[in-house]
């Protein structure tokens, strides 16, 4: 048996369905699309599945959620379900109930949980069910679903379903129920696959819905016909036939309303008084700023030094791994390629939970609605809708966070723009390789007496990145995801006291979806990255191997110079107590001491050679390489693009891949690798390294989308490669273009 | 008259609508003619409206809000 919750967004769905599943649920996605499929069975009655439906409005679809919502209840996309349990907010019975007549009428055994109890209480309404029980003819229960009251006397309900409705109990206006069944004998002849308790919605909705009509174009041509001619007659006679439906449910609705639900005390609730703070006219936008100034400050101060140690982490666990394995490239593999690989994953987790976290609190308060309809007016110059803004800005600390987050937006065209500028945001991934060549590159001084140079620098990336969002915006809006109009029509929901427990749930299980299903694309990636760093194998190094014996010799000369003063005696053991008594042999010890420090480090440079040999010799290396030319406009040489073939997956890893090629062994981006950069020469004596280079990489690293992990997640939220294709394509132009203007407007203005 | 042309803090009943695909949507979230609508407020930056319809809160944009024919309620 399957149960399906439906009702409008925000009601206590989700909260109901965990309440009815406990744990027991399943997360998916519906076949084709990117909406949750929530899934559990029944606390004690695991015969019985329950589906958390989107939330919807009503049954005539207007975007993704409510198409699944209405294909589900439809059973076009699964068997439809045994019994329909519709959530109401009893605050709000006659919206709310709107839908559930929809309901009503396909046909199922449907059940009414009067939800929010609590806050009707609260707020003086008192509501009446059996009184509503009596008028809908269906059964309805009160609960309260966040403190799980009534959800015992709901199962039982569920547990004996109610027979389905057999009749209309709301009545059309006349002149056009008149001609209805005519038109349902004319569908069901022409379209035998609608069921007999369908034909009537689907009369009305083409009736009503230009889009609903043209889809029988095809299947029914005569339907369309008498409709198109009805249409004509309704406007003659002036009968408004586009209302009749809506109307006629509305007029049904009403009275049963007045009587269910009571006002007993004052109209202004809290939700009103919150409201006119958050949505003051100065009062607002600041509150929205500090609100964002408080998530950005918690997300950086808390999810930096996280990060910091779970790259510490995998580091120290690679190391281990290296030093337990034997040498050789299957244990490079496993260390460089897959610990690292999984590393690149999880070190993202902090932000994205913390993001989550907040991202939560703000969608199951309400606060969501109010950030839109406060920056709606700014938003829509620039084509998109308010419901963007936290997205977008979510992106300034992470673009996986920011992507997920679009699901909010209703219109699937806003949803896909968003996701493709969300990435044009500098994340922190960019700050590392920001933070190096700003340092490196651009002067202390300050502009002004006030404005630091390397500040400016810095606030003019975020900048840059941010105005190009907006403009790429504009112009996906006018050329690639054009169609008619969108109209911004959005509920502001009452303020509500977020739930800790369900914020945790999902933020777990959205976590998971990027660590699991993304994580797939960025491990895969990892591997192959290390290939090409890898491989061709150059095991011989004739510098490393000089350094080598070099080092060797050295060190048996000052050994043998050690023994010489001590003769006789160990050197290879040593105890304190014997350094004590014994002068000589505590200097010999001193010297062969000193002798072995002189010679592991003469092997680690060695071995930083040894790998930057394997990366100038390898295929990125020579991809690097091939694509000079290509580079070498915007100021780039070898290694630099080489660094940038490496930094495909992850922006921050240019400044590791640097590291090794300069021979610095620092991957952290600090002193030896800026000296480094700033002494390199190309062989006529020219230096690799300019401001004017500096700022060209910069600008490439504000619009390039090096970031697989992007790539992972716009592929799963849109499911298509089509979508993840094109932003990386038309961020790479971007990032050529921007920088070739840089580095040749540079030189002709003079730079250097 | 348009809803437009309401002020914050007045009301008015919806007489009908000019043809526009908002339309639909508009009426299912309860505004249908012969509904009251009360203007809450316009949003910090003057534009969307903050609207009461039903008794919950309805934002929709001015474009919209120019759709709807309604007469004002006075007092
Ligand atoms: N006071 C109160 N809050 C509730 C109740 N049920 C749900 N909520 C809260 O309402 C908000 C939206 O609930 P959610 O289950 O996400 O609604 P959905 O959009 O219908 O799935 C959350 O903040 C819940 O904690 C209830 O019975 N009483
Ligand atoms: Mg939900």
């Amino acid at each position: 048996m399957r149960v399906a919750l439906c009702g409008n967004p925000n009601v206590g769905k989700t909260t109901l369905f965990n309440q009815l599943t406990g744990l027991r649920q399943r997360v998916a996605n519906f076949p084709g699309v990117t909406v949750e499929r929530k899934a559990g069975t029944l606390a004690g009655a695991p015969h019985v599945e329950v589906v958390d439906l989107p939330g919807t409005y009503s049954l005539t679809p207007r975007s993704i959620d409510e198409r699944i919502a209405y294909e589900v209840l439809v059973g076009r996309l699964e068997k439809e379900p045994d019994v329909v349990v519709c959530v109401l907010d009893a605050g709000n019975l006659e919206r709310n109930l709107y839908v559930v007549t929809q309901v009503i009428d396909l046909g199922l055994p449907v059940i009414v949980a009067l939800n929010m109890m609590d806050v009707a209480e609260e707020n003086g309404l008192a509501v009446d069910a059996s009184a509503l029980e009596n008028d809908l003819g269906v059964p309805v229960v009160p609960i309260t679903a966040s403190r799980g009251e009534g959800i015992d006397e709901l199962k039982k309900c569920i547990l004996n379903p109610p027979e389905p409705a057999q009749v209309y109990r709301w009545q059309l206006m006349d002149a056009v129920d008149a001609k209805i069944p005519a038109l349902i004998k004319r569908l069901a002849e022409e379209a035998p696959h609608v069921k007999p308790m369908h034909l009537r919605m689907e009369v009305l909705r083409a009736l009503a819905e230009e889009e609903a009509l043209d889809a029988w174009r095809l299947g029914a041509p005569e339907f369309v016909n008498r409709i198109e001619a009805l249409q004509e007659e309704f406007a003659k006679r002036g009968i408004a036939w586009r209302h009749a439906e809506v109307s006629g449910r509305y007029a049904w609705i009403g009275p049963i309303a007045q009587r269910a639900s009571r006002r007993v005390s004052g109209p202004a609730t809290l939700s009103d008084r919150i409201d006119a703070v958050f949505t003051h006219r100065v009062a607002g936008p600041l509150c929205f700023l500090l609100i964002l100034v408080c998530v950005f400050e918690a997300v950086f101060s808390w999810a930096i030094p996280a990060m910091d140690l779970i790259e510490a982490g995998v580091a120290a666990l690679a190391g281990i791994v290296h030093s337990v394995l034997p040498a050789g490239w299957v244990t490079d593999l496993l260390t460089d390629g897959i610990v690292i690989g999984v590393g690149n994953v999880v070190v993202f987790l902090p932000q994205i939970l913390l993001l989550f976290f907040f991202l939560g609190i703000m969608e199951d308060s309400g606060y969501m609605a109010r950030s839109a309809f406060i920056m709606d007016r700014l938003m829509k110059r620039v084509g998109l809708s308010g419901g963007s803004v936290l997205p977008l800005l979510s992106s300034y600390a992470c673009a996986i966070p920011g992507i997920m987050a679009a699901r909010t937006l209703d219109s699937e065209r806003d949803r896909l723009i968003t996701i493709m500028v969300a990435p044009l945001m500098s994340c922190s991934a960019r700050l590392p390789v920001y933070t190096l060549f700003i340092a490196a590159f651009l002067p202390t001084g300050k502009l002004l007496g006030v404005f630091g140079y390397q500040g400016l620098a810095m606030f003019s990336m975020y900048m840059m990145g941010t105005i190009m969002a907006f403009v790429a915006a504009a112009i996906l809006k006018r050329l690639v995801f054009k169609g008619p109009a969108s109209y911004f029509v959005m509920e502001l929901p009452p303020y509500r006291r977020p739930r800790l427990r369900q914020l945790f749930w999902r933020m777990y299980q959205r976590s998971k979806v990027f660590a699991v299903r993304a994580g797939k694309i960025i491990l895969g990636c990892s591997i192959a990255l290390w290939f090409l760093a890898s491989f061709p194998r150059t095991e011989i190094s004739p510098e490393a191997t000089q350094i080598e014996e070099l080092a060797i010799q050295e060190r048996n000369r000052e050994y043998a110079a050690a023994q010489a003063l001590a003769p006789g005696r160990d050197l290879t053991v040593a105890t304190d107590s014997l350094l004590l008594v014994d002068s000589t042999l505590a200097n010999a010890l001193d010297l062969t001491a000193r002798a072995d420090a002189k010679y592991t480090a003469a092997l680690d440079s060695a071995n930083i050679i040894r790998q930057s040999t394997q990366i100038r010799e390898s295929a990125i290396g020579h991809l690097g390489r091939i694509l000079e030319p290509v580079m070498q406009p915007l100021g780039f040489d070898w290694k630099i693009s080489a660094g940038l073939v490496s930094a495909f997956a992850a922006r921050e890893v240019i400044v590791s891949t640097l590291g090794i090629i300069y021979s610095v062994g620092d991957a952290e981006g600090g002193v030896a690798l800026r000296d480094a950069l700033k002494a390199d020469k190309y062989p006529d004596g020219r230096p690799v390294f300019t401001p004017l280079v500096a700022m060209s990489l910069l600008v490439f690293f504000v619009f390039a989308l090096q970031c697989m992990s992007t790539l992972a997640i716009a592929r799963r939220e849109t499911n298509t490669w089509r979508w993840p294709m094109v932003m990386w394509l038309y961020m790479t132009v971007l990032a050529y273009l921007a920088s070739l203007l840089v580095y040749q407007g540079g030189l002709l203005l003079g730079f250097s | 008259m348009t809803l437009r042309d309401l002020r914050p803090g007045e009301s008015g009943t919806i007489l009908g609508f000019e043809p526009s695909a908002a339309i639909n949507r508009l009426m299912e979230m309860g505004m249908v003619p012969g509904s009251q609508v009360h203007v809450v407020r316009l949003a910090p930056f003057g534009d969307p409206i903050d609207l009461k319809v039903r008794d919950y809160h309805l934002s929709i944009r001015k474009s919209e809000a120019a759709l709807i024919r309604i007469s004002r309620q006075e007092g």
